[in-house]
């Protein structure tokens, strides 16, 4: 029962970094309806970046906040210029383009920094907090932040203005431009949001898994997995769905083999898609013909 | 009543001429640039090109080293696979991230035949691609329900599960685990006075001529229309009488069925199957490859074939990253620049220099 319980906790602490990466999908499929497989790809990008800093004598917090800046900057530039021109082009073009970023990253990240894997700094102490022996700090403290930045998201696009007028360009871009919002630019803002959530999940799971160029790979997947369930338009459900990819894989991990863990991601895909293809919380598709 | 024309041929004439309407303006960005109509008749012009090239392809393995040999019979295994993942991707409009998994399938049959029931190597091909024909099909019936985005999220799955998958204890007996499986280098037949990289070069380039062939036929027919119908108008095709399920599920085997061929055929030649050789990265480079070569076009899959595996031979005396890297550059800029590929730019430069616009076909 204890092993249980170790594995559902230490499953919740990985889900929170699928539910985070999730969460970046799916604010790119909201404001574009593209899904985006460059996102892991990014997030080890910004990884590396955060490394470097680290290694030059950067304390953690200020690597942090440098790293997440630079991957929204980053997020904006890519979404200006280079998938602004396959916008309205067939999805095979889009997909194409995005794999494209996936390789160039990916390649990148191995040119610069080697396919070594190096280890990553967590920003929590090595102890178990509150004499607890079930879960680690870095896996409390990686959820604390998932969380804080869903709360962080929440306020945002309720509360301000300017979250307002994204879910404005993403649900109806004609009228919103009619009101004068620059759609253009939201749409590039919301690239921007999701690279710097993609971040942040990279430098929390950086520590558990290494640094390495393919590190994001798995976890791409289980991120889809999570927002399919969840439904892919629909962000708290891309949460729960990430929460409950991660402990399903852990789960399965320990009682049916390691070795199956990506199949449990490919079952839940396929699963979902086939049976509700909505997700658990997001709406149903009517094409008109 | 003589006026009227035959009942049963009637419907059969739209589905023909929605395919060679032209596309409307704005759904022609990007890869609706690529030729959309399935290849027609042969002159005979390209009929005297395809016999030369064949000749060519016949005479060169006497005039290079054995290496070389080699490395094109990987070239010529891959452009069978590009075929598969062309008529898939290219002509029927559905995205695979995953057709290394199908590739993966196809060697490890010919493998486990040739080790554990000591098949002769020529036997185990069919037997991979009727394998991979039920896998795809299998497969292809749920993703029957994906569209586009959803079709290539799925794949991309299958694509990272499938090295797991083969390492699993339950198959280890089988498939030897971690470690893979060693076979053993056919020798020429017949008392041929060839040598073994000579035999397999033509051993693979007359599976090449055969499913080339067949996959030109089913491609420029009734099937290859109703592909592309499917690809650009689903509702109208549905609408004209083509059953897209059937159409879309089959397209999805057949094309997992030359992917087998082409993984069998690899494995004999590398005379080695492992899980890691099949790592995700495989599908995408085979995404390269038809896009390098041109979506929607069969010379194309030979472009792409040669790209594959003789670019990163080149590039890797740079750095171990930059032979991926030169492919997503490339995949960029043939997306914004060459959408057509190697394929259509060949024919684009070929129309220029040709004087006489082309003749009814």
């Amino acid at each position: 029962m204890n092993a249980l319980l170790h594995q559902v906790l230490s499953g919740l602490a990985s889900g929170g970094i699928y539910a985070s990466v999730a969460l970046a999908l799916v604010m790119i499929y909201q404001a574009t309806h593209l899904v985006n497989f460059a996102q892991g790809e990014l997030a080890m990008f910004a990884t590396y970046l955060a490394w470097t800093l680290i290694q030059a004598g950067v304390p953690y917090w200020g690597a942090f906040a440098i790293t997440v800046a630079c991957a929204f900057v980053a997020g904006v530039a890519i979404e200006r210029i280079v998938v602004r021109p396959v916008e309205n082009a067939p999805i095979l073009a889009v997909v194409i383009v995005f794999i494209a970023l996936l390789v160039i990253f990916n390649s990148l990240a191995g040119w610069i920094w080697t396919y070594t894997i190096k280890p990553f700094p967590s920003p929590f102490p090595s102890q178990p907090l509150f004499g607890n022996s079930y879960v680690s700090s870095h896996e409390l403290g990686s959820m604390a932040i998932t969380l804080a930045v869903l709360l962080l998201l929440f306020v945002f696009f309720r509360y301000t203005p300017l979250g307002l007028a994204m879910r404005a360009a993403a649900q109806n871009p004609e009228s919103s431009r009619l009101v004068g919002i620059r759609v253009g630019w939201m749409l590039a803002l919301g690239w921007g949001l999701a690279a710097s959530i993609g971040a942040i999940a990279g430098m929390m799971v950086a520590p558990t898994v290494f640094l390495e160029p393919n590190m994001m790979g798995g976890i791409l997947l289980y991120a889809f997995a999570g927002a399919l369930l969840g439904g892919i338009d629909s962000p708290g459900g891309a949460v729960l769905g990430g929460f409950i990819v991660g402990v399903l894989e852990n789960v399965v991990g320990a009682y049916v083999g390691t070795e199956l863990k990506l199949t449990v991601a490919l079952v839940i895909i396929v699963g979902v898609l086939v049976v509700r293809p909505s997700g658990l919380f997001g709406r149903v598709h009517v094409t008109r013909v | 009543m003589s006026a009227v024309p035959p009942v049963t041929t009637a419907p059969r004439v739209p589905v023909a001429d929605a395919v060679a309407a032209p596309v409307p303006v704005e759904a022609a960005a990007a890869v609706q640039a690529a030729p959309a109509q399935p290849p027609r008749r042969l002159e005979r012009r390209h009929l005297v090109a395809v016999v030369v090239l064949l000749a060519l392809a016949c005479a060169l393995p006497f005039f290079i080293a054995n290496y070389r040999i080699f490395q094109l019979t990987l070239a010529l295994a891959y452009a069978i696979a590009l075929l598969g993942l062309n008529m898939l991707t290219g002509y029927n409009g559905q995205i695979s991230l995953g057709h290394g998994a199908f590739f993966a399938i196809g060697a490890y049959t010919a493998a486990i035949l040739m080790d554990k029931a000591d098949w002769p190597y020529w036997a185990t091909i069919p037997v991979a691609g009727v394998v991979c024909l039920a896998a795809g099909f299998l497969f292809g019936l749920p993703a029957l329900r994906l569209e586009g985005l959803y079709l290539a999220v799925a794949t991309l799955a299958l694509a990272y599960a499938m090295p797991q998958i083969l390492k699993h204890k339950a198959i280890e007996h089988w498939t030897g685990g971690v470690q893979g499986i060693v076979i053993v280098k056919p020798d020429p037949p017949w008392g041929l006075p060839i040598s073994q990289d000579q035999w397999l070069y033509f051993f693979v380039l007359a599976w090449l001529v055969v499913l080339f062939v067949v996959g030109w036929n089913l491609l420029r027919g009734r099937i290859g229309r109703a592909m592309v119908a499917i690809r650009d108008q689903p509702v109208a095709a549905k609408a004209m009488g083509i059953d897209t399920a059937m159409v879309k599920s089959a397209t999805f085997g057949v094309s997992a069925l030359y992917a087998g061929v082409a993984g069998a055929l690899n494995a004999i030649a590398v005379q080695f199957v492992a899980p890691d050789s099949f790592q995700p990265f495989l599908s995408i480079t085979l995404l390269v490859g038809i896009v390098i070569g041109g979506l929607a076009s069969i010379s194309g899959a030979f472009w792409g074939a040669l790209f594959i595996q003789f670019v990163p031979n080149v590039a890797d005396q740079l750095s171990k990253a930059a032979p991926w890297a030169l492919y997503g550059v490339f995949l960029l800029a043939f997306m914004y620049a060459m959408p057509f590929g190697v394929a259509g730019f060949v024919q684009r430069v070929a129309a220029r220099f040709r004087r006489s616009p082309r003749g009814p076909a």
